[in-house]
């Protein structure tokens, strides 16, 4: 649904993006995930057809972004960073006209409908000037799905809401996967692992890392990590607990509780299960513990960082 | 068209939502009745020639206060972003926004022509002139709101785009004042330069071809300038 080769970008002397290539499947919920001034936005304003890129060229719906814009542009519907909305119309009358500039058809029933869907219907004829940070963000939501695009391109949609409304932006994005390919930008980790299927790490204009939200955690931990918790306080169990198939390591971290490092191709916690259950032990938990992204986001973005310290940024995990 | 009117109908809902529309039309009609009323008392003429002739001053000012925040409130506030990733060609957005503009004017304009009713109580006006001058006023307004459109094109910031669409509109009303100091051949081209040299025959109840085609050909050239200029914002 959307390709994206060797997008580069020059303002100026500044090389804000240099050689991005990626693919978005339809359906797919894509994380763009990096620090400010990565080139997320940048990425996002060359999908969206808003600017050319330097080099490169990117495909929305089998539509070149910037010699066919015009017909790439009615496939997407694009949300920018900090919305920029008119403060001086109502929200009915807001979407009513980027109805119209997207063509919309059955207009008047449409807008109805997106409007319950984000819960704007009682301010519908309230001055957007007037309305909350949330309900900016959701107006500027509203406009981006009310054509029903194939491709949603969404710049930081969580910012500046409360964390109610963060759950409902949240939940909404994920329920437009699958219908549509969604495109989202955050700096804020937890959301990625919980909206998308697949994560794209950009630092300084590159592309730093590419795969699943959990397949990036193990890559970096370079394994699965499993807990466990047994009753029976006076036996050590790491060696019994080393010969476990799939288990490479066994550290004690407390009264009982061990972790160990498992390879990531196979399923290991039954086979855990099953040889503590055999020893006779207690049983109290056992638990996967995946390595938050964040953590990944500081191992593989933060430059100014040594290795021991980000050594102790995973530990610490 | 579709685009071109959407644009067209949201940005006069934007002109009757702020407080400008108003301010500039009561200021316009303020003035403009106020000169009709003198002009009316000391000529004892029913004609409008010097009344359309001291309008367009205040049209020196009138047309930038409409044409100033078109482009430049869209580049301020961002929302610029959003219209240029719409399926929606940059020409549309230029010329709906002077369309809208150009609707404005015309409403206060319009608001003038009880003007002539009056003179028609109180004499017995020729058409001609009268007709023939709304014809120039509306014209040289619509080439000023495209000017200003221009200078609104190449700023952020109104106050800056006002300024400039009024230096850009004085410099052409007075260029002809060079052709005196220059050869005939560079001169006549600074008269037909000027937008005054185009205007007074409509006083004078002359619908000059070439003064139209003046006046549509600067209105144009403004809107296509100011197109490029919104498209090259895209490769800054």
């Amino acid at each position: 649904m959307i390709q994206a080769e060797n997008l580069t970008k020059f303002y100026g002397n500044f090389q804000a993006l240099s050689g991005i290539s990626f693919e978005v499947e339809k359906g797919e919920i894509l994380g763009f995930l990096g620090p400010n001034g990565a080139g997320k936005t940048t990425t996002m304003r060359i999908l969206t057809g808003y600017m050319p890129p330097s080099d490169g060229r990117a495909m929305v719906a089998g539509y070149d972004t910037f010699e066919e814009s015009l017909e790439a542009r009615k496939h997407i519907g694009y949300m920018p960073e900090t919305v920029p909305l008119y403060t001086d119309m109502t929200v009915a009358g807001y979407l009513d006209f980027m109805g119209k500039l997207r063509h919309v058809s059955d207009r008047r029933n449409r807008i109805a409908e997106v409007m319950e869907r984000l819960d704007l219907t009682d301010r519908a004829d309230t001055l957007i000037g007037r309305l909350s940070k949330g309900y900016r963000q959701r107006v500027g939501l509203a406009q981006a799905i009310l054509h029903d695009p194939e491709v949603l391109i969404l710049d930081e949609p969580t910012i500046g809401l409360d964390p109610r409304q963060i759950i409902e932006v949240r939940n909404l994005i994920k329920s437009l996967g699958g219908e549509h390919t969604v495109i989202l930008s955050t700096h804020i980790l937890p959301e990625v692992s919980q909206v998308a299927n697949r994560v794209l790490i950009i630092n300084k204009g590159r592309l730093v890392a590419e795969d699943t939200p959990e397949n990036l955690t193990a890559r970096l931990k370079g394994g699965r990590t499993i807990q466990v918790e047994i009753g029976d306080r006076g036996v050590d169990a790491t060696k019994v607990l080393r010969e476990v198939a799939g288990v490479t390591k066994v550290e004690k971290i407390g009264e009982g509780k061990y972790e160990l490092t498992c390879d990531s191709d196979q399923e290991v916690s039954p086979l855990v299960a099953k040889k503590i259950v055999s020893e006779g032990w207690p049983l109290i938990e056992l638990k996967k513990v995946s390595l938050s992204l964040e953590d990944i986001f500081l191992h593989l973005t933060t430059e100014e960082q040594t290795d021991i310290e980000e050594e102790m940024e995973v530990q610490n995990a | 068209m579709r685009n071109l009117l959407a644009i067209t109908q949201k940005e006069l809902n934007s002109f009757f939502a702020s407080p400008i529309a108003y301010v500039v039309s009561a200021a316009f009609l303020a003035v403009a009745g106020f000169l009709f009323v003198m002009i009316l008392f000391i000529t004892r003429e029913a004609s409008l020639r010097y009344l359309f002739g001291n309008l367009v001053v205040i049209l020196f000012f009138v047309a930038p206060a409409i044409s100033m925040r078109l482009l430049s409130e869209e580049f301020r506030s961002g929302s610029i972003e959003l219209l240029m990733t719409s399926p929606i060609r940059d020409w549309e957005v230029v010329w709906g926004k002077w369309f809208a503009a150009l609707a404005l004017f015309l409403v206060m304009v319009a608001l003038t022509f009880f003007y002539p009713l009056v003179l028609k109580l109180l004499g017995t006006p020729d058409w001609g002139p009268i007709i023939s001058g709304y014809i120039g006023l509306i014209l040289m307004g619509a080439t000023m709101l495209a000017l200003g459109e221009l200078t609104s094109s190449m700023t952020s910031n109104q106050i800056v785009a006002a300024i400039l669409a009024v230096v850009v509109i004085l410099i052409l009303w007075l260029i002809d004042a060079l052709a005196q100091y220059t050869t005939p051949a560079i001169g006549s081209v600074f008269n037909n330069l000027a937008l005054s040299s185009h205007y007074s025959a409509f006083m004078k109840g002359v619908i000059d071809t070439k003064d139209v085609l003046y006046f549509l050909s600067v209105i144009v050239g403004s809107l296509f300038l100011a197109t490029q200029i919104l498209q090259s914002r895209r490769w800054r």
